[in-house]
């Protein structure tokens, strides 16, 4: 990367303290595509100026798959280590790009001891957007056909339908509907530590039946919000051999590209 | 005399009977943990106008959300009729609230309306389960029992309006002779063109006598039906309201704490703790169990969700586990739990308050591969009419598996230990977590 990500430590060794806190997530840290988006959330928060850090080696998984497949013990003892750390560094806003860390952070952590204004990375990109501090153009996009995947623990699990939806909307591109969007969207199979097992025994895998609901649109670019669910929509379009015609993107990825 | 005295009976019997069979299932619902679901009065409130008086969720599918108003509007406008028949039955009068003139006839003709409403309703009801086999009607866990209980409520249901709108019917003919105490009153618009026709042959007693046993029937239908209800799927016309009521306000996504993990926890992380240290004696009693093994594990919240099912398939059929073919359906957990606590019930009425069968609802009934299909996405919940919660109950069960049985799938434990050892649920090192800023 061509500028220097702060990190919360350098910061506070300079008696310096951000605005925000970009929570990056295990996806973001380690898997090869998720890092991608990471570095697009990034660059849109460097190109605006907005003073953020990231907790780097400090950062340790929110502990939300051990709370949904039901570790209760393991998913506290990270929650209560992570909010030292947050609690340490006075943080008070942070964002992230994973709708599962947005959703521990945000509503299971406060009755540990932390509190703070956790917001996803769409809705500070509809925000910069809406303040005229990020403008963005069609470009490369425009007349694309996009069909947005909504992410379970951003949407129905914390009612955010509209600021991805709206993000596209800038990018003169054409917005398509599945039939089974926002509260009545379709999994994409990997929430509730699915994501790290193989499915149970079934007649067909999750990721399948979304990625086919999702061609039947025969969109361009399948957009999406969720690390897990590029996975899943990823894995499920090169499943269909669609791979070279059909891009799955982050909605970060969309308007890193469109920065005019 | 006889007549007024055996209605009498029948409305004594009936509610007492009615009273004891609520009773044994707030016995029931209240055999579950406790959970504070009394804050926010107000939010509650709009909540339940909204969702269950008003049906809001119901209509997401229109046509069963349709259809479904014109029998729940009919069901509880018709009931005031069913004052007037109290009121007939009791001291023996006849039309008794027709002193009120033109609302009277124009409350008649609306429960006419109604009561053709649903009756046609009921038969598209009928002809959806039976001749078209919707696919939710026809699962796996809606056996033999389930069908024929609903189809019992739908044919009740039409066999009661028939006969209201055929005693109207009978009534109107006798009004037009000026047959006894048969004095003009109401409004039939609906019984004099489509049921009148088929009686006008028969002579005035007959048609007092059909008129009669009309009467009769409606109000001993609606006494058996009230009783039938806590056997049925059907309570739900009951507890739908309190069970939005108390459901949770929460976001969706936000699971339970766990108070008595977090003493622990905090004890664990706690530097100046001491192990070793006597119990607090006025501490509250330790828990017993972490996550829930048996429907007494639950809180009262959820066997209250339990018997507000009323089975309409929503959940399953918007699960993405169950639309691909595996073993969950939110909705078998709910009738599971139902018919657990009610096994349980059953066994406290016979046995005393302690008594233990060997049987658990997880295990016997739910079985773990159910339970590890769920991808906790809360399509379920948002899919049900009166805000059922089966994702809790999943997830519940879960923590018993996992904390106290340790019984995670494989894959599962590894992901415990990599996040335990490296704070990331793969083997990567925490002191990687920068990587992706040297890459482009």
């Amino acid at each position: 990367m061509n500028f220097t990500v702060p990190t919360m430590a350098d910061l506070a060794a300079k008696g310096e303290s951000p605005e925000i806190l970009f929570w990056v997530g295990c996806s973001g840290s380690f898997d090869d595509r998720a890092k991608k988006i990471t570095r697009a959330i990034a660059n849109i928060l460097h190109h605006v100026g907005i003073k953020y850090a990231v907790l780097g080696t400090e950062e340790s998984c929110t502990g939300d798959p051990a709370k949904r497949a039901g570790n209760e013990f393991l998913f506290q003892m990270q929650a209560m280590q992570n909010i030292m750390v947050l609690n340490g560094y006075s943080v008070k806003k942070i964002v992230t790009g994973c709708p599962h860390c947005f959703n521990t952070i945000k509503n299971e952590y406060p009755e540990l001891g932390g509190t703070y204004e956790v917001i996803h990375h769409t809705q500070l990109i509809q925000q910069l957007i809406n303040e005229g501090k990020l403008s963005v153009q069609g470009g490369a996009f425009n007349g694309k056909k996009i069909t947005f995947h909504d992410p379970c623990y951003l949407g129905r699990g914390n009612g955010v339908y509209e600021a991805p939806r709206e993000i596209i909307s800038k990018l003169d591109t054409e917005l398509v509907e599945m039939k089974r969007s926002k509260a009545n969207g379709l999994c994409c199979g990997a929430g509730g530590a699915q994501m790290f097992k193989e499915p149970e025994h079934g007649n067909k895998d999750v990721n399948i039946e979304r990625t086919e609901e999702a061609l039947s649109l025969q969109p361009n670019i399948i957009a999406t919000g969720c690390p897990f669910c590029m996975t899943m929509m990823t894995d499920g379009v090169k499943h269909k051999e669609q791979e070279k015609t059909i891009q799955v993107l982050d909605v970060a990825e969309l308007v890193n590209q469109s920065i005019k | 005399m006889i007549a007024n005295i055996l209605f009498l009976i029948l409305l004594i019997a009936g509610s007492a009977l009615f009273t004891i069979n609520v009773r044994k299932v707030i016995r029931n619902i209240n055999l579950g943990k406790d959970i504070d679901r009394k804050d926010n009065p107000s939010k509650r409130l709009s909540s339940m106008i909204k969702v269950a008086l008003g049906q809001s969720k119901m209509v997401v599918r229109p046509v069963a959300g349709i259809l479904h108003i014109i029998v729940y509007a009919g069901f509880i406008i018709i009931n005031i009729e069913v004052i007037e028949i109290i009121i007939d039955g009791i001291f023996g009068t006849h039309r008794v609230l027709s002193f009120m003139g033109p609302l009277y006839n124009f409350l008649i003709a609306s429960f006419e309306f109604l009561g053709f409403g649903v009756a046609a309703a009921c038969a598209i009801f009928l002809v959806r389960r039976n001749i078209i086999k919707i696919k939710r009607f026809w699962s796996k866990e809606i056996t033999s029992w389930p069908r024929t209980d609903a189809n019992l409520i739908l044919c009740t249901e039409i066999a009661l309006m028939t006969a209201f709108l055929t005693m109207n019917a009978a009534d109107y003919l006798l009004q037009q002779q000026h047959y006894e105490h048969y004095i003009s009153v109401g409004s039939f618009p609906i019984s004099s063109s489509l049921i009148a026709p088929l009686l006008s042959g028969f002579s005035l007693p007959t048609l007092e006598m059909i008129e009669r046993i009309c009467w009769w029937f409606h109000i001993i239908g609606i006494v058996s039906f009230l009783n039938y209800l806590p056997y049925s799927k059907h309570f739900h016309i009951i507890l739908a309201f309190p069970n939005v009521y108390f459901s949770n306000l929460n976001n969706k996504g936000k699971f339970t704490n766990m108070e008595a993990v977090t003493k622990e926890v905090k004890l664990m992380l706690d530097p100046n703790a001491n192990p070793y240290a006597a119990a607090d004696p006025n501490a509250a009693p330790v828990h017993n169990k972490f996550g829930a093994k048996d429907v007494t594990d639950l809180t009262w919240k959820q066997l209250m969700d339990a018997y507000s099912c009323t089975e309409c398939g929503r959940c399953t059929s918007n699960c993405p586990a169950n639309i691909t073919g595996k073993l969950l359906s939110p909705r078998k957990i709910m009738m599971d739990t139902r018919d657990r606590l009610e096994e349980v019930g059953k066994g406290i009425d016979k046995n005393g308050k302690d008594f233990q069968d060997g049987k658990s609802l997880l295990g016997d009934y739910i079985l773990a591969e159910e339970l590890w299909a769920c991808t906790s996405c809360n399509a379920c919940v948002e899919a049900c009419p009166v805000n059922i919660d089966p994702l809790s109950l999943i997830v519940d069960l879960r923590r018993f598996l996992v904390m106290e049985q340790s019984a995670a799938p494989q894959e599962l434990n590894m992901v415990f230990n990599n996040i335990e050892n490296n704070g990331a649920p793969w083997q990567f090192a925490q002191a990687n977590r920068l990587k992706w800023t040297e890459e482009n």
